[in-house]
């Protein structure tokens, strides 16, 4: 008797059809809700997937081989290579291969759990990286050709103005972050304004100050190049944001790390360097993360005082009039290299924020 | 005995020992390093203005533009003062954002609810949604928007037209424009009325439930007579409203309202764009209210209606509102993005075409950065009075 076997559930409560019933029609309204949406995407995906691929023209030199009516791919093709290096002479363009190279090696572990020595391919990235950067890309030094910083563009322009503002950014934002929460009041006060003035301010007219002002601001006979104020403008103007990120990790740390610090008689330069930061960014990674990606994307804005980073590239090859009306393949492609940075790293900070958390709130 | 003090003597410590005094010279450094800067600045921007002969001062607001702006919420034309482009600048900046706020709120709610709906399409749709948008740089869906499809609409010619009321075309979206004849202040009038009874019948109710338990239907009661009213005082006073319809003259459309494909392209990529961040904060925000709270409403016999609006909403918004008002500074300070596109927002008039003509850079960005530090502290103040109001009240 006790011996009887478990009847198996109804066939319509397990498998495809299980699944089915309980995801998209538990009721009335949810099935009505399933084939609406159902219609939507059928009619929606059918001539997206059309234009993208199936009618599409992947192969070929000129306008008159895209004749499938789908997207002319071939218009990507052949500009490729201005969209990647910008006006970067061809013979030179390994520089930028060693840096992509070199960038994948210090980042491609950070994704891997249980790299070897991870944390120090890292630590590369942020230091030894934008050193060997420095001397490679614009080159003039060591028998190598000197590149005008005009010359720069594509996918390696935008790279390096994200880079650099984050680079450049973390140690002035965790200064800023530090005279924040400092106990002297006048000092409290400066990072207070500094912060609050260019959080309040868009980008673009940083940008404009920065190409228009900084100028003006400046000792005669002293100057810079377009690309080397409108980094001091993005290093300025992210800074305040990074000093923001970082304000959030001091303030995670508990009071007894700080008293256990100075009890041990560590000056305040020490506590914060060997006790605090360490912990305090750490913690803030997956922050920094996130104000990387919106920078990476609010770096697309240099387009507006001329510099030609991917979006300006490719803005300024659409309006080919050899090419009938290729401006949608040429934002997709823009859509999509941005896409594929952003969400990747987004996934990462997303992996490691869960892995941080040790609250038990569900 | 000295040795058995438990403070030792101040005179004991070297003076730049001692935390306070060091304090105060790391301050006063602060503040000499700061001011000097400020001075050097100064002085170098004047001496660089004067040797390339540009003036100083506000008196270029009084002078005339002399240009025109394709957009203006009040009356403009190029005779008028660079004064006024500040203005018009200014309005157009405020009208996007405004517009972009509530479009994105709107959206960015429907997306976060149906990232949690219990339909396994509507949530994938709702996810790829967020992920496609927020990965894509604002500017180039601003481009998109503009350059691949309202630039690819047809011309005024072969306007695609709803009736012979709503026309699109490559120049705009047009639409009737309403015309008021005189007795519509009747009808503004019974408008007004109309919502002060909603909310006194709002307020018995309440008052009536406290004391007695039964429930009144105040929304509903309240909705038809916001509705009601202004409707019967309109048929009354005898319909005093015409339309402007949009027709087509020469080239173009005239009359009517006009929504310029410059605005349309930023008002739209401005609240996807935002709507994609809203929507994770709102679903943030939904899934921080523990599952024991639903559980305890619905154990006190609590519907799912009246569970979502008194246990649910008002504790998921204590969680939504702090980041949901940086997303809304984040949209205004992004309105700046109008400039590649030429639609006329603050920074595009008055940072770029009065720039340019007058040189006065310093005044002009000066002016400019002072309008959004201001709009700033505005939003943020006005969301922090309301995120009072719906704070966690701790006794």
């Amino acid at each position: 008797m006790s011996n009887t076997k478990d009847l198996p559930p109804p066939k319509t409560e397990i498998g495809v059809v299980g699944w089915c019933r309980k995801h998209l029609f538990s009721s009335w309204h949810n099935t009505l809700l399933t084939i609406v949406v159902a219609y939507f995407l059928v009619t929606l995906i059918g001539p997206l997937l059309n234009w993208l691929i199936f009618d599409a023209t992947f192969s070929g030199t000129q306008p008159s081989d895209c004749t499938g009516g789908g997207a002319c791919w071939v218009f990507i093709n052949q500009r490729i290579n201005f969209y990647i290096y910008g006006f970067y002479p061809d013979p030179l363009q390994w520089r930028i291969d060693v840096m992509f190279v070199l960038l994948a090696v210090a980042f491609v572990p950070q994704f891997i759990e249980n790299f070897p020595k991870r944390k120090w391919f890292g630590i590369f990235g942020l230091t030894g990286l934008p050193v060997i950067g420095y001397i490679l890309i614009p080159g003039g030094h060591f028998g190598l050709e000197n590149v005008p910083s005009s010359k720069w563009g594509g996918l390696a322009l935008t790279l390096i103005l994200s880079y650099v503002g984050i680079v450049a950014s973390l140690p002035l934002g965790t200064l800023l972050a530090m005279g924040r929460r400092s106990d002297m009041p006048i000092i409290r006060g400066l990072c207070v304004i500094f912060i609050e003035v260019w959080r309040a301010v868009p980008l673009i007219t940083v940008l404009f100050m920065a190409s228009v002002m900084l100028p003006l601001f400046l000792p005669e006979g002293m100057n810079f190049e377009k690309l080397a104020r409108a980094l001091i403008g993005i290093t300025l103007w992210q800074s305040a944001y990074m000093a923001e990120e970082i304000r959030g990790g001091l303030q995670a740390i508990p009071k007894g790390q700080y008293e256990a610090a100075s009890a041990l008689g560590l000056g305040y330069w020490k506590k914060m360097g060997l006790i605090i930061l360490p912990q305090a960014l750490t913690l803030v990674i997956p922050g920094i993360v996130n104000t990387f990606i919106s920078l990476f994307k609010d770096t697309t804005l240099v387009l507006i005082i001329g510099l030609f980073d991917i979006l300006g590239a490719v803005q300024s090859t659409i309006t080919d009039p050899a090419w009938q009306n290729v401006t949608t393949e040429g934002y997709v492609f823009v859509a999509f290299c941005f896409w594929v940075f952003c969400f990747g790293m987004s996934r990462y900070s997303q992996n490691l924020e869960s892995k941080l958390d040790t609250s038990h709130r569900n | 005995m000295n040795q058995t003090d438990p403070a030792p003597k101040q005179s004991n410590r070297r003076p730049w020992n001692d935390p306070r005094v060091r304090s105060i010279a790391f301050q006063v450094i602060a503040i000499a390093a700061v001011l000097w800067g400020g001075w050097s600045l100064f002085q170098n921007t004047l001496a660089n203005m004067e040797s390339r002969g540009i003036s100083t001062g506000f008196g270029f607001l009084d002078q005339t533009a002399g240009f025109g702006i394709i957009m203006s919420l009040i009356p403009y034309d190029s005779t008028m003062t660079y004064g006024r482009t500040f203005v018009v600048g200014l309005l157009n900046t405020l009208l996007v954002s405004g517009l972009g706020i509530i479009a994105a709120t709107i959206l960015g709610f429907i997306v976060g609810v149906a990232r949690l709906s219990h339909n396994w399409l509507v949530s994938r749709l709702a996810l790829v949604f967020v992920e496609t948008l927020r990965n894509i740089p604002l500017l180039l869906q601003i481009f998109f928007w503009y350059f691949a499809v309202l630039q690819n609409l047809p011309s005024p010619r072969q306007s695609l037209g709803l009736g012979e009321l709503i026309e699109l075309n490559n120049r705009g979206l047009y639409f009737p424009a309403p015309v008021t004849e005189p007795g519509f202040g009747w009808v503004i009038g019974a408008f007004v009325v109309a919502i002060v009874a909603a909310y006194g019948i709002h307020r018995w109710a309440k008052k009536r439930q406290l004391k007695t338990g039964q429930l009144f239907p105040a929304f509903r009661v309240g909705l038809g007579i916001v509705i009601a009213l202004p409707l019967v005082v309109y048929a009354l006073a005898g319909a005093p409203l015409g339309w402007d319809l949009p027709h087509l003259q020469g080239f173009n459309f005239t009359g009517g309202m006009t929504i310029i494909p410059e605005l349309a392209a930023l008002w739209f990529a401005l609240s996807i764009y935002t709507a994609s961040f809203i929507a994770e904060i709102v679903r943030a925000g939904i899934l921080s209210v523990s599952r024991g709270q639903t559980e305890a409403a619905n154990a006190l016999g609590l519907h799912s209606g009246l569970t979502l609006r008194l246990v649910v909403i008002p504790q998921a918004m204590r969680v939504i509102i702090p980041p949901l008002t940086s997303q809304y500074l984040n949209l205004m300070k992004n309105s700046s993005l109008a400039t590649a596109v030429g639609y006329p927002d603050l920074v595009s008039v008055f940072m770029g075409t009065t720039l340019n003509q007058t040189g006065q850079a310093v005044e002009v960005v000066a002016i400019t950065m002072g309008v959004y530090l201001t709009i700033s502290l505005v939003i943020s103040a006005l969301m922090n009075l309301y995120n009072r109001a719906v704070a966690l009240q701790e006794r």
